[in-house]
This record gives structure tokens, sequence and C-alpha cells, in this order.
């Protein structure tokens, strides 16, 4: 016994460091989990007279999509949002244009159709920050009371949106 | 402690320099209308500047994740510079700067977890294993203190004896 000691600390180890191996770096915890989600107003894309303040979303369940017209896996994950949009079951979608310097949202939107209820425009990325963004696309669930229940990173697909999104939304009774 | 006031001239001699230039370029601006615009300098305040340089060596770029802030070039990290640079001008202490990054990106954005419940582990674990490392030692050696070499017969000490007296 005492001379296979090594070799089961060796394979623990192993353990240790594969399961390391195969975690996503980005995903990172966010730190809003069950916290306040943080409050902003900003102008909506396309509608200059118009603004988007988080209070308009107060009492229900929605989402907020961190995208951008720059960015590419943005483009893979919006098929899947517009059946969303078009699913009806599926809560509110917000779209936070962020970081958009070449003003590309509006066009792209008309283009390819668009699956959000409101775009606010989030042209210097300060309240991306304030969310805790760290990049495009980034989705965040919010319940009626206003908590952020769940942040996923990277494009939601379709095992995403099954495993992850429904069991919570089922949960918050939406 | 050299470094440090190295650090400090460095900047001095920075705003000196900065100061004696412009000072220098305004007069020509006045004499000639067509001399070139004067530089403007990079950083407004250069105690804050260094206030930043140093806390955001201590910060985790989120977009790169081994890069530290200062040293990054994502645009996030430039964004997420400018917003502390403007805390620091709000007069925001080094400690609020960071409370404000972590409620937002949480631990992960500092290079030094802090020491709590969670990261306890992570922090005593190394001195646990080294616990454990001399405890095996001091083992091994009483072992060998305590090793009792088995009895020798008269018959077996013949034998050796017997065995050296041969001859090869």
């Amino acid at each position: 016994m005492k001379r296979w000691l090594p070799l089961v600390f060796f394979v623990v180890l192993v353990g240790f460091f594969a399961k390391g191996l195969f975690l996503n770096p980005r995903e990172v915890p966010s730190p809003f989990i069950g916290k306040a989600a943080p409050v902003f107003t900003l102008p909506v894309v396309g509608q200059a007279d118009k603004a988007f303040s988080t209070t308009d979303m107060k009492g229900q369940v929605w989402l907020l999509n961190v995208w951008a017209p720059w960015c590419v896996s943005c483009k893979v994950e919006h098929q899947l949002l517009m059946a969303l949009a078009d699913s009806q079951t599926a809560p509110p979608i917000v779209g936070l244009n962020w970081k958009d310097k070449n003003r590309d949202a509006e066009r792209l939107l008309i283009q390819t159709g668009n699956p959000y209820v409101a775009v606010p425009d989030d042209l210097s990325g300060r309240v991306g920050i304030d969310w805790g963004v760290t990049g495009t696309p980034e989705t965040y669930l919010i319940d009626q009371s206003g908590t952020v229940r769940l942040k996923h990173v990277g494009p939601i697909d379709v095992d995403v949106w099954r495993n992850k999104f429904v069991p919570k939304l089922k949960e918050l009774g939406a | 402690m050299t470094a440090s006031i190295l650090k400090r001239c460095g900047y001095a001699t920075v705003l000196a320099l900065a100061l004696h230039l412009s000072a220098a370029a305004n007069e020509p601006t006045q004499a000639a209308a067509t001399v070139a615009p004067t530089a403007q300098p990079l950083f407004a305040d250069a105690a804050i500047e260094s206030r930043l340089m140093l806390l955001s060596r201590e910060l985790r770029c989120v977009v790169c994740q081994n890069e530290a802030l200062s040293e990054s070039p994502a645009e996030l990290a430039g964004d997420m510079r400018q917003e502390i640079r403007e805390l620091m001008k709000a007069g925001k202490t080094d400690q609020e700067v960071l409370d404000f990054l972590t409620s937002r990106y949480g631990d992960f954005v500092l290079f030094r977890p802090p020491f709590k419940p969670l990261t306890y582990l992570l922090w005593i674990g190394p001195f646990v294993f080294l616990g454990f490392g001399v405890l095996i030692w001091f083992m091994a050696l009483r072992a060998r203190r305590t090793f009792k070499s088995a009895p020798v017969s008269s018959e077996q000490i013949a034998a050796a004896a017997r065995l050296l007296e041969e001859k090869p």
C-alpha cells in the first residue's frame, strides 16, 4: 500500500489539472448574481428623442444582451435571438449596443432583423464597465425585482438556452 | 526606497522638462505665427498618472486575462484606465477604486487575491503542504534513529570471522 501512495497522489493531481484544463477561462463568475442590476439611462439607437432606462423594465423578467455590430460571435447568436423574439414565450431582450464607434447598429438591425425591444446606445462603454462586461456577447437575466440572476459570457446557442436559461426562467415563473 | 526616490525624481524631471519646454515653446510662438503647435503633455496630472500606473499593475486586464491593466493594449483596458483616472480625480482613494472594480468584475481583477474564507486554502495550502513535508521528514528521521539491527547469533559471528580469514 505504502509504495502506491505517490502514484495515488499523482493521479489525484492529474485529475485536478485535467479539470482545470477543460474549464473555460472566460467564464468569470459575475459578482452581480443575486444583487441589484446596475441602473442606467441611455439614448436609443435610431430614435434620437427616446431614452431607455432600466427602470422601464421593472416588474418583468428580461434579458440584457450586450452586443456590437463589429462583433462576429454576436452575428452567430443573432439567429437564436431572432427565434426567441419570435417565440413570444421568451422574455423581452434589451440589446445594449456596446462601443459602436462606426455607428453601424441601426443599419445592421434593419438589414438582419431586430430581436430587441430596445437598443440602448453605450457609445463610450461606460455602462458596460458598470455591468462588468469583459467582451461581447454577454447576456444577463434580470428578474422582476431587478436582481441579476444569470450571466452568460459568449454567444448563446440552443444548448446554453435550454440548459442554462430555461431552468432559471422556470424558477422565476416566467 | 531608492527606486521610489528615483521614480519621484524621474517624474519631477519630466515635469520640469515639460514646463521648461512649454515655456520655451511659448516665446517663439509670439514671435513667429508659423511655428508648430506645442505638443500637449501626455498626462494632465503626474501624481494621478503615477498612482494609476502603480495601481493598474495590480489589476488584471479582463480581456487578456494574463496581462496587467497597466500594460494591456486592449480597448477595454484603456477605458478602464480612464475610468480609474476619473475616479482618482474625483478624490477616491486607491482602496475605493479597487472596491469599485471588484464590485463590478469580482476579485478576478485583482492579481493578489484577498484573504477570505473562499481563498483560505489558496493562501494557507502551501504551508499545510510544507507542514506535511516536515512531518514526513521527522517520521523518517525517527525511524532511522530507532532502527535496531536484528540480534546476531554466535554462529553468525563465527561464520563472518571464517569468511574474513579466508584467503582469496
